[in-house]
């Protein structure tokens, strides 16, 4: 039933649930298309609890007030009292990210056909929240400062011969921003999973093997056990860092140094 | 790597789906529901401090008042103080009077006794006067037969008596 060969790819391909990818079009429900959906429902659910609106919270709206709050503060920090009007956004793409993350390494594939699909390890959807983010710096900086947003490559007092190699340097990192912004995360995700399905394959060939392959076996149980842990770590670390990330950049645009 | 491979096929589905998503979370969670939540945590926030303002407020008049307490106590304590010292001085001054007559009242008895006595006295000294001038003009009738007159006896014996 279980082939031997190790396939740590197959745990990223999509599958069509309903249509095919032959009729190429955008309607075909794919399964991460459904596990976008289950990650929505699941925010919504969670949102809920905090609509109690209650003087005193319960745990439940706690929970949600510390998350809203968080990114609150996060953003005010980072981009001052205009940040309320980026909120949203950076709400958004903290929340998916954080979603995608943790439900994909939540162990409900003990089911076989509940296996979860990581949506963020697919670099089109980390991809497009990092381009909405670019995008959200160019038109706020170029909507606010005009051509005048082209100084914040500019270093301010420093010698001509100097700030033109420098200006040229941070023209092309601020280029970079979008690609190492959508990447950070689907890197993450990916690379985390592929070590988690390879060592959880060396846990059943071990046990295959006998002798020395079952202590083989018990100490990548542990690895794994471990990895699991570094994934839902790792998975709040880079929903933080887009956020954080996305708010700084757009930070640069709004308040241009 | 599926990411790569299958981009072709996937992504306008890709795309589709997860306009849904984000724009679900952004419209109705980040833009609907996030303001509503934060409006509670600021009305919140707002509660605690102005409950916060009206516990200082109460206890600022507390202390005011105790401090108000404190300062009638105080002059009560004094009037208290005043008052007892007062009465006190009346009942000294009162004391003094009175020891004062009793005092005179007594010496005046003892000058009254002392002038009976020596009236007394005096008249005691003229008695032994009288009976002893008597008793020289018998005695001096007696042995001699002179008659002597009774002022020369006297005379004799107040010399006598007196040196």
């Amino acid at each position: 039933m279980v082939s031997a060969k190790i396939d740590p790819m197959h745990q990223f391909m999509i599958q069509p649930i309903v249509g095919n990818f032959a009729s190429g079009s955008p309607f075909v429900f794919t399964n991460s298309a459904l596990w976008m959906l289950i990650v929505l429902g699941t925010i919504y659910v969670f949102m809920l609890g905090g609509m109690k609106r209650a003087l005193i919270p319960g745990r439940w709206q706690v929970a949600v007030e510390g998350l809203t709050g968080f990114i609150n503060s996060m953003v005010h920090a980072s981009i001052g009292p205009e940040g309320r009007k980026y909120m949203p956004w950076v709400f958004t793409a903290f929340v998916f990210i954080l979603f995608s993350n943790l439900m994909g390494a939540m162990p409900f594939g003990v089911v076989e056909q509940a296996h979860p699909f990581t949506v963020t390890s697919q670099f089109t959807v980390t991809g497009v929240m990092a381009l909405i983010s670019f995008a959200i710096v160019l038109v706020v900086g170029f909507y606010k400062h005009g051509l005048h947003f082209f100084s914040l490559f500019w270093p301010k007092g420093t010698p001509f011969f100097l700030a033109l190699p420098i200006s040229l340097i941070e023209f092309l990192s601020f280029l970079i921003r979008p690609f190492s912004l959508g990447l950070r995360p689907f890197i993450a995700m990916f690379a985390g999973h592929i070590l988690l399905e390879v060592f959880g394959n060396f846990i059943v060939q071990g046990l295959r093997a006998g002798g020395g392959g079952i202590a083989i076996s018990i100490l990548c149980f542990f690895f794994v056990a471990f990895i699991n842990a570094l994934e839902l770590l790792v998975g709040a670390i880079q929903a933080y860092v887009f956020a954080l990330l996305t708010s700084l950049y757009i930070s640069d645009a709004v308040n241009l140094h | 790597m599926p990411q790569l491979s299958q981009l072709s096929d996937v992504l306008v589905s890709q795309l589709f789906w997860l306009a849904i998503g984000l724009g679900f979370i952004f419209f109705v969670i980040a833009r609907g529901m996030v303001p509503k939540i934060q409006a509670t945590v600021d009305a919140r926030e707002a509660q605690i401090a102005s409950d916060l303002a009206a516990a200082d407020h109460a206890r600022k008049d507390a202390e005011a008042k105790e401090q108000a307490w404190r300062d009638t106590m105080d002059s009560a304590r004094a009037d208290a103080h005043k008052v007892t010292q007062d009465a006190k001085d009346v009942s000294a001054l009162d004391t003094e009077a009175k020891a004062k007559k009793s005092a005179d009242r007594i010496a005046r008895k003892v000058a009254a006794a002392q002038g009976k006595i020596r009236d007394a006295l005096t008249a005691a000294r003229a008695e032994i006067e009288a009976v002893a001038a008597e008793a020289a003009q018998d005695m001096v009738g007696r042995l001699t037969g002179v008659t002597v007159e009774r002022k020369d006896a006297a005379r004799a014996v107040k010399a006598e008596l007196h040196g």
